[in-house]
């Protein structure tokens, strides 16, 4: 705070307001001066910080032969510039990609015959001053089987052993608590709240292919909406963005009005392909929302961009909400939109929820004791990285 | 027959899949088998299509023939369809297939409105109407976040109150205007509300749900494969 600029900015500002009580328009003046005066520093000013680069991730890497690495870093200059990012010692199937803004990539893809260590510099300039951080990659060999990945493995095996037990345990009518989960009660209601006012319940299983178990969860919790609706003889509207859902969707619909005995009732067109673009089919669903001014609107599946446009349009129909999403950063705008949203893993307990299967239910418990078994690794890693002694129990879990 | 032959077909897919990211995909056949499997997907997508495009046709067909409210627009859709499709799919130059029969009774002058190259009647609708009008739903978004932030950050109580006040600063540091303004405080203010807020609790918030989320997906495979959970076919 040494430019005669800012004095003069401060005075003028501080006396023009002659009074108390205008702490406001002195802060506007500040912030002006801050964003339209300090071009007026000199250049010799603009350089008295060195840049900061900053490394997302470890500094230690592991990597198998034929896996793609993808190393960001952040740099940041006080004195108001964006750094220049460079690497140096790149080997080959390596490239540095500066994105001009303070942000770059170091993208290595390693070949069969690249096994080995490396070490690349990652500098920072802002022209006069530079930061740098040094990046160890050790390059591992692969034969026949992935040992590095034996860490997933033996996860994978402690999970499904879980699952399995506590499925055969449900089996054999052992009884199992599952807490209460608002969003999946509020479905029942949602559909009767539309028999009882003649509307129609639209049902959107997310706008991914079949390929994303989201939208499997999405598919299956479908078919437990079309038996209630089947039952209650309720039109259902079901757009769907792929034609792979589209078939798939019809089969699960047409199989619960079969499985309620009201096949006679399923309308082909209940599940309709109506766009492959993103925002083309945004525009149709709205149009659906505002036109048949559905009763109740049930989001469950992967949902991106599109979910507050959707969400915000059902909400001014006036319709009862429910979404269901395992993406977090959607979940902010469904919680503001909808009447009931499930987080993260209540999708995929929709299903099993919804049938009171124990067989089904035997999962979400083994999914459960697994989960206590990750809490209490969280908690033991943050002891012992906490006294820094946990470099090899963080090793346990690093996989390439 | 009918669900057993689907729990067979998931289970072995999803038994491949699984395998094959433990195996090297240089060496062995298994490795590869991954993106065998992927591309088997594709495959099978493109046959899909033909059903997405019969069934938009069908119901906005029917639509139109009834006269139903709002059939313009089923008609406009209609025509969209094949307005885009045919010229992309007809033949740009005689040694295109179909091309010479194509050619002999159309001039080859024609032949660059065609197919999606640059300058096609593809490409214009693509870039003068599709784009646009993608572009105009996504630009909507902004004003839809503000309806919502408004219902949202209403104080109606201590948690609201809480969500608000968050909001407020998160905003006040990302806007250039506003971060001038805190840094008079402190210089390293706006570095203290990046890591507190957005790199503390937001992350070890959304760490939560996507553990959380993993696991049920995890789970949900799980019973896919085993053949447990077999809702998504409408069985159950």
């Amino acid at each position: 705070m040494t430019d005669p600029l800012f004095y003069v900015f401060y005075s003028v500002t501080h006396y023009s307001l002659n009074s108390s009580g205008k702490t406001f328009l002195l802060a506007l003046g500040f912030c002006l001066y801050f964003s339209f005066f300090s071009f007026a520093q000199s250049p010799d000013s603009l350089n008295q910080h060195p840049p900061i680069l900053t490394l997302i991730g470890d500094d230690t890497l592991d990597i198998d032969e034929g896996d793609t690495l993808i190393i960001a870093v952040s740099s940041i200059d006080l004195d108001g510039t964006i750094p220049l990012l460079t690497a140096e010692n790149l080997m080959d199937s390596a490239a540095f990609i500066d994105s001009l803004n303070g942000q770059g990539c170091l993208v290595f893809a390693p070949g069969f015959e690249q096994e080995g260590n490396y070490e690349i510099l990652l500098i920072a300039s802002d022209g006069v001053t530079a930061d740098s951080v040094t990046v160890a990659i050790t390059v591992n060999d692969i034969t026949v089987f992935r040992t590095s990945r034996i860490a997933v493995l033996v996860f994978m095996l402690i999970f499904s052993g879980a699952v399995l037990l506590y499925t055969n345990w449900a089996k054999k009518g052992k009884t199992l608590f599952v807490r209460r989960i608002p969003g999946i009660d509020a479905v029942e209601e949602a559909v009767g709240r539309a028999t009882e006012m003649g509307k129609p319940v639209l049902f959107i299983p997310g706008i991914s292919d079949i390929d994303d178990i989201e939208t499997i969860a999405g598919l299956a919790i479908l078919g437990r909406v079309a038996r209630i609706t089947a039952q209650y003889d309720t039109p259902l509207y079901v757009p769907v963005r792929y034609p792979m859902i589209l078939a798939a969707g019809q089969e699960v619909v047409e199989q619960a009005y079969l499985e309620v005995g009201r096949h006679d009732a399923y309308d082909k067109d209940t599940v309709r392909y109506v766009a492959g673009e993103q925002f083309a089919f945004t525009a149709t669903v709205n149009g659906m929302m505002m036109r048949d001014k559905p009763a109740a609107n049930i989001y469950m599946g992967a949902f991106f961009a599109e979910s507050l446009l959707l969400a915000e349009t059902g909400n001014a129909a006036g319709s009862i909400q429910i979404a269901g999403t395992a993406r977090p950063e959607q979940l902010p705008f469904f919680i503001a939109a909808c009447d009931y949203t499930l987080m993260g893993e209540e999708l995929y307990a929709a299903s099993s929820y919804l049938s009171h299967e124990p067989l089904l239910l035997g999962g979400l418990k083994g999914q459960d004791f697994v989960k206590v078994i990750l809490v209490a690794v969280i908690i033991l890693g943050v002891i012992l990285m906490s006294f820094d002694i946990g470099g090899w129990f963080k090793h346990l879990f690093v996989v390439p | 027959m009918r669900t057993t032959v689907p729990v067979i077909v998931a289970f072995l897919s999803g038994f491949v899949m699984v395998v094959s990211f433990f195996f090297n995909p240089d060496r062995t056949f298994i490795g590869r088998a991954q993106d065998v499997v992927l591309q088997w997907v594709t495959i099978v997508s493109g046959f899909t299509l033909v059903l997405g495009v019969f069934s938009i046709v069908r119901v906005n067909g029917r639509a139109v023939v009834r006269r139903t409210e709002d059939w313009p627009f089923k008609l406009a859709t209609v025509i969209s369809v094949f307005a885009m499709a045919i010229p992309a799919m007809l033949p740009v130059s005689t040694t295109s297939v179909g091309g010479k029969i194509f050619y002999s009774i159309l001039p080859q002058s024609w032949g660059s409105w065609f197919g999606t190259g640059t300058g096609s009647i593809y490409d214009w609708l693509f870039n003068f109407v599709d784009s646009p009008m993608m572009e105009t739903m996504f630009a909507m978004l902004a004003f839809y976040i503000a309806s919502a932030a408004y219902r949202a950050f209403r104080a109606r109580s201590a948690d609201a109150t809480l969500l608000l006040l968050t909001a407020v600063i998160v905003m006040l540091w990302r806007v250039p205007m506003g971060e001038a303004f805190l840094r008079l405080f402190g210089d390293s203010i706006p570095d203290y509300l990046n890591t507190f807020i957005m790199n503390g609790f937001n992350v070890a918030v959304q760490r939560g749900i996507i553990i959380g989320a993993a696991l049920g997906a995890a789970s949900m495979s799980l019973r896919v494969m085993l053949g447990i959970e077999r809702t998504y076919m409408g069985k159950g």
